[in-house]
């Protein structure tokens, strides 16, 4: 789904909560408020290095009572695609970006009888955003958060607003310390079980409570989506007779509107079916709901807002 | 423009409803073509559209104090009509927040909200309601915070939770329904409430419509029309109270039909919610009689053509067999078999005779 007219934010403030961290703090360029923060929300910033343009997700940490501002947490990684790179070093206060509209995929159950928060590194900042919203629910949590050496005290920090009533630990001695089976036996029925972190811990942790029973729907994972992203690729536009590259991050229908051609589209999600535009050449990489498995197979058609290519080239009868 | 309001206008015994020809033209003609079939017809819920029903997130019109106090009376005689299950909180408290801040954005005439804090003031003033509240405190409002909004709001509104890849409806207020039940649907998943519909769960319809639902975000709400007919403007055409409206189809005679026979359109929204992850579905239902369709040129080709072609499974199901023949010989002269254009627009700014 397209995420709608974008934010343009400023930088209001950056706090180097540690020597790889820091925590970028955002007002509304033009005044006003933001929207809502979603609880476990993220926004995805638009970066421009000179001619490079980055697009990073990024958890929102604040609170949704906070409308006049967005805060994130940007840890400095060695191999960074330069996103979080270029945001340590070239931005400063003032500097105003461009920010899509924030969206959640990561939501606290409202069925829970208790939350069991999995944090590992930099995957604290959605437990951040939950925190908040399950204190103004008066819900039963437990946070357990690995941390190194470094980060250790920043998260203990961190978190020391909410630790009063419930237990929040931080384990900076090691994955091998933690003992997670006994953490996911010992929840009481009823008990959702939330993760973020390196995908080696996300996996370790969906692993053992899938193998110690725990139902699927009582398992959540931080998810970014990025549904529509892929390889870039270049459509041919026969009837219009042009060509349009599209981006590694934009949908072959946002590619094709960028062009200037007028494209038949309603839901913007791969479920309506006005969107189906023939294929003449290439091989689609299908992701809509509205194509059947024999129709997606035939690849006679494409659904240009959610499918790519399976390839460097598609050749579109429009 | 100015509404004018007519707070004594009733959809039940006097039927003294009407509506402007103003009201007419900005009705959401639910046709984009000759002929209707089910189909996924979502788009994005933005600003602006056809008629003038699309320009706010959510509608008020000239019949919003008569709706609201309606609505009253319905709850009065039935409280189960508004039902939210515990577990919704947070969501009722996105859906207070949602509906405030778009109707004090979208009609600072008749509604403001100022901020202190969690201390929040709504004025409305269509109502003659001022109020003070602290945002997440249950106990500072008259009554739990989904009714507390919803009874200031003109249509229907379902809270939806999300858990386990489906839909569940765990809670409502539902008073101007097309003959559906709160009571009997809360708790359903999305093909359970969806069962009695005919055709469109073979058309994988409701399958393709969860997945897309599933994946609504935050910030970009989406839109579509229902419709089906509805004997005398009555709003609550509900299974609860069937012995009182359903004796009204056998009252229709080809002198009345156009009167008595009205377009019900429900204008449905849908949106997801930031601190709940819910979705708030909005059911806005519009009444237009015959008669005053009539006065569209386009429309009346259009209705006509519709009805005729009806697949009779649907014709069944929205109720229409016993009066469909009458409406159908009152619009067949109306219909000059003139083509008509593509989309529900009226297509004109005057009304016709």
């Amino acid at each position: 789904m397209t995420a709608g007219e974008p934010l343009h934010v400023r930088v209001r403030e950056i706090e180097e909560l540690a020597p790889s961290l820091k925590r970028f703090s955002f007002e509304p360029a033009h005044g006003g408020q933001f929207p809502t923060p979603p609880a476990g929300g993220h926004v995805m910033l638009t970066l421009r290095d000179g001619a490079r343009v980055m697009k990073n997700a990024y958890s929102l940490v604040t609170p949704p009572t906070e409308r006049t501002r967005y805060d994130i947490i940007v840890r400095l990684v060695a191999q960074s695609r330069g996103g979080s790179s270029f945001l340590h070093r070239s931005v400063v206060p003032g500097d105003v970006l461009e920010m899509a509209n924030p969206i959640s995929l990561f939501s606290l159950a409202a069925t829970a009888r208790k939350h069991l928060l999995v944090g590992g590194g930099i995957g604290i900042t959605p437990l951040l955003s939950f925190l908040p919203e399950l204190k103004a629910r008066g819900a039963r949590f437990e946070l357990h958060q690995l941390a190194t050496g470094e980060e250790a005290p920043v998260f203990e920090r961190l978190l020391a607003p909410y630790a009063a009533a419930e237990e929040i630990r931080v384990h900076s001695g090691g994955r091998a310390a933690f003992d997670l089976a006994g953490l996911l036996a010992r929840q009481p029925l009823g008990t959702h079980l939330y993760v973020c972190g390196p995908h080696s811990l996300m996996d370790a942790v969906t692993g053992t409570a899938a193998g110690l029973g725990w139902p699927k729907g009582k398992i959540h994972k931080e998810s970014f989506g990025g549904d529509v992203s892929g390889l870039p690729f270049r459509a041919v536009l026969k009837k219009s007779g042009i060509e349009v590259e599209v981006g590694e991050t934009q949908s072959l229908l946002e590619a094709i509107e960028a062009a200037g051609v007028a494209a038949p589209c309603l839901c913007r999600g791969g479920a309506c079916g006005e969107c189906a535009t023939p294929v003449i050449e290439g091989e689609a990489d299908h992701r809509d709901d509205f194509l059947s498995a024999e129709e997606k197979a035939s690849g006679k058609l494409i659904m240009t807002c959610v499918s790519r290519a399976r390839g460097p080239r598609l050749v579109l009868d429009l | 423009m100015t509404l004018q309001f007519k707070p004594a206008e009733t959809f039940r015994d006097t039927f003294t409803y009407r509506k402007s020809p103003e009201d007419i033209l900005r009705f959401p003609f639910p046709f984009p073509e000759d002929e209707y079939m089910y189909s996924v017809n979502i788009e994005p819920h933005v600003r602006g559209g056809p008629t003038a029903a699309f320009r706010a997130t959510f509608d008020i019109d000239e019949h919003y104090i008569a709706e609201c106090r309606e609505r009253e009376r319905v709850l009065k005689e039935d409280p189960k009509r508004c039902q939210v299950l515990p577990h919704m909180m947070a969501a009722e408290w996105d859906t207070l927040e949602l509906i405030m801040e778009s109707m004090a954005a979208d009609y600072p005439e008749h509604f403001s909200l100022a901020k202190a804090g969690d201390l929040w003031t709504w004025v409305n003033r269509p109502l003659g309601i001022q109020q003070s509240f602290t945002f997440g405190k249950v106990e500072t409002l008259p009554c739990p915070p989904f009714e507390y909004i919803t009874r200031q709001a003109q249509g229907d509104f379902t809270l939806q939770d999300q858990r386990d890849d489906n839909l569940y409806v765990d809670g409502g207020m539902v008073t101007t329904q097309a003959d559906w039940s709160l009571e009997f649907d809360i708790g359903m998943s999305f093909h359970e409430w969806h069962g009695p519909v005919p055709l469109a769960h073979e058309k994988g319809v409701f399958d393709r419509a969860l997945k897309y639902l599933l994946r609504l975000q935050y910030g970009q709400p989406v839109r579509r029309l229902n419709w089906t007919m509805t004997i005398n403007p009555r709003l609550d055409t509900s299974p609860e109270n069937y012995p009182v409206w359903g004796p009204d189809k056998a009252s229709v005679t080809p002198e009345n039909v156009a009167e008595k026979a009205h377009l019900r359109v429900e204008l449905q929204t849908l949106f997801r919610l930031p601190r709940s992850g819910a979705i708030l579905f909005g059911i806005r239902c519009y009444l237009t009689s015959v008669a005053d369709i009539a006065k569209v040129p386009k429309w009346r080709r259009r209705l006509h053509r519709v009805l005729r072609d009806l697949h009779p499974d649907i014709a069944s199901y929205k109720g229409l067999p016993r009066f469909r023949p009458m409406v159908l010989d009152y619009l067949a002269p109306l219909d000059d078999g003139a083509p008509t254009s593509k989309g529900i627009a009226p297509d004109t700014d005057v009304l016709g005779g």
